[in-house]
């Protein structure tokens, strides 16, 4: 069972480890943010898209494992890779429990109630820190910096955290695939499309939506530990509204329910701001247009890809894959691009 | 291989593709690409590259989005005129609208894509925090932090970092020192940003008149504009005088509050949230132009520790007033704007004692070295172990649209120490406007 999609995870690991050799800093830099970005967005559209749930607080999760990360590596500050990684897998284990905690309210929530609840759950989480009686433990306003251990010798640190956010968000993907070709995947795929049918065919619809909750949490937390790595520093004001609504967007955009979109969503979502920014720099307006302009081009940019492509990145290219098919095929072959995608 | 497995390799391809894109663009421009005698990142032998991060967008925008463009049109005057030792100045301000997130790259954009040879004037407490750690790993000055937190003075951990305004504690014990010298037996209160600045103003504040002997203090978060209940407090305690640690836009609530409930203690605010211009514009704003916004502010105490637009005499003043004029007319001259002006001024100093052969090594003994005579009205505390800015303010008062400053300036230190008067007469701006090394 686990061995499905094995090879071409490792192969795409391979080719992704290969290029970050010729890659510069800061273009590392990028590939890590957009690793740590797909670890949210999977998890986030495995929630949304199969089971059927909505989370605007998927941030709040990932604040669960950054804190997570800085606290264990406050406490031992020589970690190694190998202790790091137990660290990774304990801000794992911390945001699945508070998204188990999260499920159990959520389960009993429908629709604009559940937007609602995980939205106060994305402003409200975050600004613990502030709070005076956990200032102390928590390090109040300016947070921890966080010092993950170094690569092995000779292997740029910047370079070094980019393998181990690829690394993740590839063996984050590769359990994501498996677990939704699987009868949990179906599962949240039943539970979804009719929930009365689902319960008449034996499951725990509430069940089922709760460890999904427990699943998109666990990849926020792993996605907020390699955030706090690839950052060097957290503090509350790292964890923004827009954060969560930046994982929303990804996965929306993307193709909601679909891996391949979470990828696609995240390298839109990192990419396009810094994009945006350095256009409205080439242009001569005034400060205030060119301060604001890289927002309106991002936003613009989402408007134009939604009304192109309305199923996301991945049902646009289905759909183009399709016709391409039909046209080869010199016959109709049904509806078969508008099918929503399963992976 | 399934469906299924045959996309996710694809989509595995299609990221290592992309990053692979974006290399090949940026690898041309790597290193120091601009064929220049230097090895050191973003200086030639004719320009220097500098980077910050600024609030151009967002709930810090009012008001700070003015100082980086000031900052700006000084350096383009410099360059005007020569530049530094031989070298113009490019000055690269990217927006992170106060999110520390945005900093953090933004940051690592300006270090690691566009080389610059240092970090100058990144403004804010939370943002600058987030890529403290990261400028100094990368061995890159960051001079001049636009935050009065004590958190900058830490040379042995952050050996490339300075600050440069005094620090919210050294201004709280003077504004302390003030108000038990000139409000004997007056009931104060205190309304403070609950975050360093407010607490670091506190501290300082309660090494003067202690806690015992404060009525009440409030705290605020800044993100949440509801003060009334605070205010409320601080109204039933009987506060007399209010000594307030705000931005500018809650000092503008505060004022407007205490409007609403009929209360009307003589107030004293930092030099952070006091700048007349922008409160007087603030408070129309707020009151939908109800409330007078020029009359409302006028007997409010402050401090400051740069000369003041209302003396158009000033040296300093007469400079910076032609520089407005000449690079960003559309800018009201406020005390934002001679902030960046000013800021961009030590810098240049710096810059110039560092000498010809200008190196990331040399600009920070330059700026330890402490041979400033700048706009500043205190001396600054830079030496090898002390990386805090200017050591004093002067009082003042709230009159017009300008703060008028009174007395002398006072210097004192972050800890016990005493506060004593400043003495030595400012320095006068150079002819030429430029400083010489």
């Amino acid at each position: 069972m686990l061995l499905r999609h094995g090879i071409p995870a490792v192969a795409g690991l391979g080719l992704l480890l290969a290029v970050t050799g010729g890659l510069s800093q800061y273009r590392n830099n990028q590939l890590a943010q957009i690793a740590t970005e797909v670890c949210a967005v999977a998890g986030l559209t495995v929630l949304t898209g199969l089971s059927g749930q909505i989370s605007l607080g998927n941030g709040a999760f990932m604040f669960v494992g950054a804190y997570t990360v800085a606290l264990l590596l406050k406490h031992h500050p020589s970690a190694n890779n190998g202790e790091f990684v137990l660290i990774l897998l304990a801000a794992i284990v911390v945001a699945a429990l508070a998204g188990a905690l999260v499920g159990v309210a959520a389960a009993r929530l429908r629709g604009p109630y559940l937007a609602g609840i995980t939205l106060a759950l994305a402003i409200g989480l975050p600004t613990l820190p502030k709070y005076s009686r956990l200032q102390g433990p928590l390090g109040g306003h300016a947070g921890f910096s966080v010092d993950a251990p170094l690569g092995p010798n000779g292997i740029d640190y910047i370079r070094w955290q980019a393998w181990v956010c690829c690394i993740a968000a590839v063996i984050t993907l590769f359990l994501l695939a498996n677990l939704s070709a699987s009868r949990v995947g179906r599962a949240f795929r039943a539970v979804r499309d009719d929930e009365i049918a689902a319960s008449l065919a034996g499951m725990s619809v509430a069940r089922i939506q709760i460890l999904a909750f427990v699943v998109s949490a666990a990849c926020a937390g792993l996605a907020g530990g390699l955030l706090a790595d690839v950052a060097g520093n957290i503090e509350p004001d790292s964890f923004p509204l827009t954060l969560s609504l930046g994982l929303l967007a990804a996965a929306v955009f993307g193709g909601l329910g679909t891996l391949s979109g979470a990828v696609y969503g995240s390298i839109v979502v990192i990419l396009l701001p810094t994009w945006s920014q350095d256009l409205a720099n080439h242009v001569s307006l005034s400060d205030k247009v060119v301060s604001n302009l890289p927002y309106a081009l991002y936003g613009l940019g989402l408007i134009v890809g939604m009304l192109l492509f309305p199923l996301g990145i991945q049902g646009g290219l289905r759909r183009l894959a399709g016709r391409a098919r039909n046209t080869l095929r010199t016959k109709p072959a049904g509806n078969y691009a508008g099918e929503p995608d399963q992976d | 291989m399934t469906k299924a497995s045959v996309r996710l390799f694809a989509m595995g391809a299609v990221v290592a593709l992309a990053a692979a894109a974006c290399g090949g663009s940026s690898s041309s421009s790597g290193g120091n690409g601009n064929g220049g005698t230097s090895s050191t990142p973003g200086v030639t032998a004719t320009s220097i590259l500098i980077g910050s991060h600024q609030p151009l967008t967002g709930i810090a925008a009012p008001g700070y989005s003015e100082i980086a463009p000031a900052s700006n049109a000084y350096f383009q005057w410099v360059n005007a005129h020569g530049g530094i030792n031989g070298r113009k100045i490019t000055f690269k301000y990217l927006d992170d609208a106060y999110d520390p997130t945005k900093t953090s790259t933004d940051v690592k954009q300006l270090v690691l894509q566009k080389h610059v040879f240092a970090i100058f004037e990144g403004l804010g407490t939370p943002t600058h925090e987030a890529a403290v750690n990261f400028i100094n790993q990368q061995k890159v000055p960051d001079l001049f932090v636009a935050s009065g937190c004590l958190c900058w003075n830490n040379p042995s951990q952050n050996p490339e970092t300075f600050g440069w305004l005094p620090d919210y504690t050294r201004e709280g014990k003077i504004l302390g020192d003030y108000v038990k010298k000139n409000f004997p037996g007056k009931k104060i209160g205190i309304f403070a940003q609950g975050d360093d600045f407010g607490q670091n103003g506190i501290k300082g504040f309660e090494d003067e008149i202690p806690a015992s002997g404060i009525a009440d203090i409030e705290q605020y978060d800044p993100t949440n504009i509801k003060i009334t209940p605070l205010v409320q407090k601080l109204q039933k305690a009987g506060v007399q005088v209010l000594v307030s640690f705000t931005v500018p836009a809650f000092t503008a609530l505060l004022k407007l509050t205490s409007l609403q409930l009929g209360f009307s203690p003589q107030l004293v605010v930092s030099s952070v949230g006091s700048d007349p211009i922008t409160l007087s514009g603030l408070i129309s704003n707020f009151s939908k132009g109800k409330a007078p916004g020029k009359d409302l502010i006028q007997g409010i105490i402050t401090d400051g520790y740069l000369p003041s637009p209302a003396e158009p005499s000033n040296s300093w003043i007469k400079l910076f007033k032609q520089i407005h004029d000449k690079y960003i007319p559309k800018l009201p001259f406020d005390g934002n704007v001679l902030y960046g002006m000013a800021s961009a001024y030590t810098f240049t100093e710096a810059l110039a004692a560092a000498g010809q052969n200008l190196t990331r090594e040399s600009l920070v003994a330059a700026v330890e070295a402490n041979n400033f005579s700048g706009p500043n009205l205190t001396p600054y505390a830079y030496s090898s172990s002390d990386h805090s800015g200017m050591t004093g303010v002067q009082m003042g008062v709230i009159q017009g649209l300008a703060v008028h400053l009174q007395g002398q300036p006072l210097v004192t230190d972050d800890g016990t120490g005493p506060i004593t008067p400043y003495t030595t007469a400012e320095a006068t701006a150079p002819a030429s406007g430029i400083p010489t090394g």
